[in-house]
């Protein structure tokens, strides 16, 4: 799976380099991609056979990709609200976050998204890596709503990513 | 037309860096502070790197713009990351409206904790 993504890249990279005309970097791209998308429709033809985990990984990445981008921008606009609006009306507030995930790439990919998202910063982590303290600016309600935010929204779908 | 998307893009760019940098003026605390820096580093070069490519429109300067935003979202969560954990590590104060019941409780420490106005 993942070589045939490189690939795809190795494919267009060499085609840039070699031609450097736009107009042939469009068509040939445009080939490449058919040729990608074959290549993935007879893997998943041919994983029928095994295992479709792989496909499921796949589809879930994407799915975190775009929900963290949709989060992002989101916070990105209430952010520059709260700077541009003479009256603040922020609540912070440190809050733990309980993880289920345990593997350190996790717990990372997860620190990550929470310190670009604008208006959360992850301090630490504690030492048994069950716990993740983030820095808020806004909790509306109370502390338990931001837990299950981050919960529902970051931790399921990170979760999702697993090979089962 | 290319130029006035490349100057749409490049300046709403601008202009979420230039929020940014009144949000670390007005906010009251380091942490505050932290958090709205992370903007500036996201979504305006963000914007002002795809506005530089779509003006230059050769493949040098994508891949470029590409490779650049990619390596800033690899590496600034992580100096941001490490930055607070040592300014929590030295206690550096929070602001004084801050809920810190989870974290005293974590951490456990018996000493007051220090905010600042």
């Amino acid at each position: 799976m993942w070589f045939y993504i490189i690939n795809f890249f190795v494919a267009i990279f060499a085609t840039i380099t070699l031609r450097n005309n736009i107009e042939v970097l469009y068509v040939s791209g445009l080939l490449t991609l058919i040729a990608f998308l074959l290549c993935i429709l007879i893997l998943w033809l041919l994983s029928a056979l095994y295992s479709r985990d792989r496909f499921s990984q796949f589809s879930s990445i994407i799915n975190l990709t775009i929900f963290f981008i949709k989060e992002l921008i989101v916070a990105n606009l209430r952010v520059s609200y709260e700077v541009l609006t003479p009256r603040n009306n922020l609540k912070p507030a440190v809050i733990s976050v309980p993880l289920a995930i345990d593997t350190e790439l996790e717990i990372m990919i997860l620190a990550n998204m929470i310190t670009l998202t604008p208006g959360t910063l992850s301090i630490d982590v504690a030492e048994d890596h069950r716990h993740l303290y983030v820095h808020t600016l806004y909790t509306e309600g109370d502390l338990e709503t931001f837990r299950r935010n981050i919960k529902q929204g970051f931790e399921k779908k990170l979760l999702a990513t697993r090979i089962k | 037309m290319t130029e006035i998307l490349a100057a749409i893009f490049i300046l709403s760019g601008v202009a979420f860096m230039m929020i940014a940098s009144i949000g670390i003026i007005r906010f009251p605390d380091f942490y505050i502070r932290m958090s709205v820096v992370t903007k500036a580093s996201t979504i305006g070069l963000g914007l002002l790197l795809t506005g530089v490519g779509i003006y230059f429109n050769t493949i040098e300067t994508i891949i470029k713009t590409i490779s650049i935003s990619v390596f800033v979202v690899l590496s600034s969560p992580i100096s941001s990351h490490v930055i607070a954990k040592a300014a929590s590590l030295i206690r550096v104060p929070f602001w004084r409206q801050t809920n810190l019941d989870d974290y005293l409780k974590a951490k456990e420490t018996p000493d007051d904790p220090q905010f600042s106005d």
